[in-house]
């Protein structure tokens, strides 16, 4: 068990001082009992009795000090007093120091903060996602999550990220417990098999805790969703084998980019235009890598992975690398890249392109700036590994800088917001640009360089009330063309644009107005988010529906809408 | 030999035997029934309870609760002792006497069932 019960280690510990408490009270108490008083006029008297002695001790030893029996002690009796109270003294201090040293003790405290972090969990009473592993890409992924209203839980390894988490305001309760999420205990403490958890994101930076956690999460919870993190290939496909829902790996989603960028530029567009920040300018014109030789500087995992997509796009390019034989027939320099000599070796100057990919930010740069004093017109990709580095990078203004923990938290927020979205950019890059073209042509029409919103919709009881319960209760139709009329105003349609319509398994790509909708259909918009809001009240509340529907005002209240009913009948 | 064993196991046999000797005799005599005797069993069972603190296994918890069933009967017969002879003045008559051993032979039932327990205990450590 490790969150060990606080209530027990307090008596465990308390065992001590107690018994010797009792033993105090219970030798005062006797010795009062046998030495004789004395009366008023200086005769013997009996000793006090139980009873009396019992009530003298309990209000001298706690120091409460009443002085209240009405009899004068004899000297006998004030002799054994003063030894009764330097004895009860002593044993309130070993009682006291004892339960404030366990107070302050570690494994008090952790025990503590555990039964906390339990108790929220266990009470969590909306759905929510486990986060394992709160580094940078996981406190990105906390914070857009919080910001859309979502709640989870955080479980890290390191105490401090923990501390610096509980110091981040989030709107909504966020328990977070220092513990290694790659034992299936502390999983489970964190909810892993609480009726209410909907996913867990495996994001530590390391690839085996992330297996770890995706093999504990299919066998312990299989019906939830699995999303991890994976720098290698081999974890990839491990974490394949047994059926993780998402594997991300940073490095090879980013190269599947460039490459979109290299072939299907119009689809690359249309690509950042759905998974950007809503609200925010695309680049104009967007930087897009040319065609011709290229160097590639590191050839680690985010070299090959780049390495692997040109020979694929049968791009030129050679390598720089510290490493003499990686087996490549491709031209090899050995060096850093950080001095001119290995850049001009690689034929920089005749270069389009550069890519610098080391797992060190400071080489990174300074192999960018070399080149570029060099070449002054080459396209430079780089990689940004720390977050906190971004102030350099941006002074650099490198043509498309890869940061690996964004890349990873825009993948989870698109696959846990918008699971269409996905859908529709696999069906998207297999259509390529001649398709694409009309498609980004009415994006820019509709929304210029602006990042639109991208939201999906499951016409179903509890995400599309009042539409489902025309649909099913009163039978009629609805068009997918009703949906996207003004709610105030029905001969104008707003600024919506259906992408992706899913219907029993398929998928019809950019359903017209004609389409006719049916109860449980998952459909995808892009649009603007006063035309998200209208789109919520066409679906919740059956008077704007009925509206936008038929242009039919339709009474407010319960009674008038029996009554309209009535007279209609 | 673990010298914790035999402080635990002092303990909760001086508190069944304290208890006994309290019990025995005539139930409404009160020559029979001296109040230090009392004060003792009530001493005893008190840090007999404490050492019981603090361990969660089944047999733990039920050691504990007998311990405290006992306390409790034996701090009622304390009052009803006090009550008897300091309160309404009237002194250790048959009937105060006669509940006074009454109650402490139900404390001294639930001493059994400790003492039972931790015959138990011992017999099933095959050490």
């Amino acid at each position: 068990m490790v969150a060990g019960n606080v209530f027990f280690l307090i008596l465990r510990r308390m065992r001590a001082p107690l018994i010797l408490l009792i033993l105090i009270y219970a030798v005062s108490i006797l010795g009062l009992t046998l030495i004789p008083g004395v009366d008023e006029q200086g005769r013997s008297a009996p000793p006090l009795s139980i009873f009396h002695a019992f009530y003298f001790i309990s209000y001298t030893a706690t120091t409460i000090g009443f002085g209240e029996i009405p009899q004068a002690f004899s000297n006998g009796q004030r002799l054994w007093v003063i030894v009764c109270i330097y004895l009860s003294v002593v044993g309130w201090s070993y009682s006291i120091l004892t339960l404030l040293g366990l107070v302050q003790d570690s494994s008090f405290q952790h025990a503590l903060t555990t039964t906390r972090f339990r108790w929220r969990v266990r009470r969590m009473g909306e759905p929510f996602l486990l986060i394992c592993g709160c580094g940078e890409t996981g406190s990105l992924v906390g914070r857009a999550l919080d910001r859309q209203g979502r709640r989870f839980v955080v479980l890290e390894a390191s105490k401090e990220r923990v501390e610096e988490l509980d110091l981040e305001d989030f709107k909504t309760d966020t328990p977070a417990l220092a513990l290694d999420a790659r034992l299936p205990e502390n999983l489970i403490l964190a909810g892993l098999q609480h009726p209410r958890c909907q996913g867990v994101l495996a994001l530590t930076n390391s690839d085996e805790a992330n297996l770890a956690i995706a093999i504990a999460v299919r066998l312990l919870n299989p019906s939830i969703q699995v999303l991890a993190r994976a720098e290698q290939r081999r974890t990839e496909d491990n974490l394949k084998s047994f059926g993780t829902d998402q594997v991300i790996n940073p490095f090879e989603r980013f190269a599947d980019y460039l490459a979109l960028a290299v072939h299907s530029p119009v689809c690359y567009q249309l690509v950042e235009r759905l998974t950007g920040t809503a609200g925010q300018q695309l680049p104009s014109p967007l930087p897009l890598p040319p065609r011709g030789h290229w160097v590639i500087c590191g050839y680690g995992r985010f070299g090959q992975a780049v390495a692997r997509r040109f020979d694929a796009e049968g791009l030129d390019y050679s390598i720089i690398d510290p490493r003499s034989d990686l087996g490549h027939d491709k031209l090899q320099v050995v060096g850093m890249g950080t001095e001119a000599e290995p850049l001009r070796a690689a034929g920089i100057e005749g270069a389009v392109g550069i890519v610098v990919g080391t797992e060190n930010d400071v080489t990174n740069l300074s192999v960018a700036m070399t080149a570029q004093e060099i070449n002054p017109r080459l396209f430079v990709v780089m990689r940004q590994n720390q977050v906190a580095n971004s102030i350099l990078f941006q002074a650099f203004k490198a043509h498309i800088c890869m940061v690996p923990s964004r890349i990873i938290a825009q993948e989870c927020l698109a696959l846990l917001a918008t699971p269409l979205l996905a859908l529709f950019l696999a069906r998207l890059q297999q259509a390529g640009d001649a398709w694409a073209q009309p498609l980004e042509q009415e994006m820019q029409r509709r929304f210029g360089q602006e990042i639109p919103e991208v939201w999906n919709v499951r016409l179903n009881a509890q995400e599309a009330r009042a539409l489902h319960r025309t649909m099913v209760m009163e039978g009629s139709s609805v068009f997918l063309g009703d949906l996207l009329k003004n709610p105030s105003q029905r001969e104008n349609n707003n600024n919506l644009l259906p992408l992706l319509l899913q219907r029993d398994g398929g998928a019809i790509l950019l359903p017209g107005p004609e389409t006719s909708l049916q109860p449980g259909d998952w459909l995808l918009f892009a649009g603007t988010g006063s035309a998200r809001r209208d789109l919520w009240l066409t679906l919740f509340s059956e008077k704007t529906l009925t509206y936008v529907r038929t242009g039919r005002e339709l009474a407010g209240s319960w009674l008038w809408q029996q009554l309209q009913g009535q007279h209609k009948a | 030999m673990n010298l914790e064993k035999v402080i635990f196991g002092f303990f909760i046999v001086l508190a069944a035997t304290l208890n006994f000797g309290f019990f025995v005799g005539d139930i409404d005599n009160p020559t029979h029934h001296h109040v230090y005797e009392l004060f003792a069993a009530i001493v005893v069972n008190l840090i007999a309870t404490v050492l019981k603190f603090g361990d969660r296994t089944q047999i733990g918890a039920v050691h504990l609760a007998t311990s405290l069933v006992a306390d409790l009967q034996l701090i009622a017969a304390g009052i009803i002792w006090a009550v008897a002879v300091h309160v309404t003045g009237e002194g250790m008559t048959a009937t105060s006497v006669s509940s006074v051993v009454s109650l402490a032979g139900g404390a001294m039932l639930a001493n059994l069932v400790s003492v039972t327990l931790l015959v138990v205990e011992t017999a099933m450590m095959r050490r």
